[in-house]
């Protein structure tokens, strides 16, 4: 193992440069270790974000060797390239400073899509009971562990190239809730996700998929969305 | 973002079905461009039988055999490519697509292949 990583990072907002610092290299140490020994070492100017370090708040991911990744899970050893690590913010949105990247169109879009559960009953009626084997179940379990990492979006060209597009974190929000049995928001959120920049904008390049930390297969919910549009469409719900 | 923020972002393009979308949509375009020529050719025959003839023994030329060959598989690969995506869009999930995207490549290289045999 090398003593020391060369690690360029992203300095200032779109039109900065990259800033190259000298890291020891240590065992199990992750690319997030990387950026805060640089934070807490070299430069307590640098910007970055990151809350649970165990890879569930999903706040941390930046892009690392011109790709995107949750930093808190990414070992070193695992993407070191030629003894360097070049990291800046997420692609596809706005950069506040340095490698944080400004997350609210991100979000903004899963309020487009319509990702917020629309109850259907009362606190006074029964909890509606859901078998683990129905198949909505199935399909919203397969779906339903996102992070909001937003490494979907910055790995998505259908976002790069279309800035209209909702991306594939919200529309898999769409697909758990087209899913949920208990959503009474399904007419307006079919509508939603089949107009322009919708689930059909979707080129199935599976970016989404191969780039998600979490394993979950977006392109898949954004195809099942596809479906259910369609037929919606056909019996004149669209 | 700016085009030099966007230089160091390009990594998750190194991904065979992001290759197979874009040989998939460059197939595409290249057949547009050859059908304008392909009605030329059959235009030939408006004006008699002597120019079509002429044209067509013009194509038993190993280059335009070649280019033909190419033509085969240009037309194979976005035609398997196709079928691929309406799968995807229209019938429930499969996994593997990787594979299915391998097996539409090899398939369209066995269709040329066979062309340039029976051709040559």
């Amino acid at each position: 193992m090398a003593d020391m990583i060369e690690v360029l990072l992203w300095r200032g907002k779109e039109d900065g440069r990259y800033q190259t610092f000298q890291v020891p290299q240590r065992e199990n140490q992750t690319v997030l270790d990387v950026v805060s020994w640089v934070q807490r070492n070299a430069d307590p100017t640098l910007s970055y974000r990151f809350a649970c370090r165990v890879g569930v708040c999903g706040s941390c991911a930046m892009t690392v060797n011109g790709r995107p990744r949750w930093t808190c899970r990414t070992h070193t050893s695992r993407v070191v390239e030629n003894g360097r690590l070049k990291i800046g913010p997420l692609a596809n949105l706005p950069v506040i400073k340095d490698l944080a990247a400004d997350l609210q169109p991100f979000f903004e879009k899963w309020q487009q899509a319509k990702g917020v559960f629309a109850p259907s009953k009362t606190r006074a009626d029964p909890v509606e009971t859901i078998s683990p084997a129905s198949a909505p179940r199935i399909a919203a379990d397969a779906a339903i562990e996102c992070i909001n990492c937003a490494v979907c979006f910055a790995a998505c060209d259908t976002v790069r190239w279309n800035e209209d597009y909702l991306g594939p974190a919200a529309l898999n929000r769409a697909w758990t809730l087209v899913n949920d049995v208990r959503d009474a928001g399904n007419r307006e959120r079919l509508a939603a996700v089949a107009a322009d920049g919708g689930c059909h904008a979707c080129h199935s390049h599976q970016s989404c998929q191969e780039h998600c930390p979490n394993k979950l297969n977006p392109t898949a919910s954004i195809a099942g969305l596809k479906r259910r549009t369609m037929q919606a469409y056909i019996r004149g719900e669209l | 973002m700016s085009p030099r923020a966007r230089q160091h972002t390009a990594g998750h393009r190194r991904n065979a079905l992001w290759m197979a979308a874009m040989v998939h949509r460059l197939s595409g375009l290249a057949l547009a461009c050859f059908l304008p020529l392909h009605f030329l050719a059959l235009g030939l025959a408006i004006d008699g039988e002597a120019r079509l003839d002429g044209f067509l023994k013009w194509t038993a030329n190993p280059l335009v055999k070649l280019a033909e060959t190419g033509l085969v598989f240009l037309l194979a690969v976005h035609m398997l490519g196709g079928i691929r995506v309406l799968l995807i869009e229209n019938m429930p999930w499969r996994d593997g697509q990787k594979n299915i995207a391998f097996a539409a490549l090899a398939l369209a290289c066995v269709a040329a292949f066979a062309f340039l045999l029976r051709a040559v």
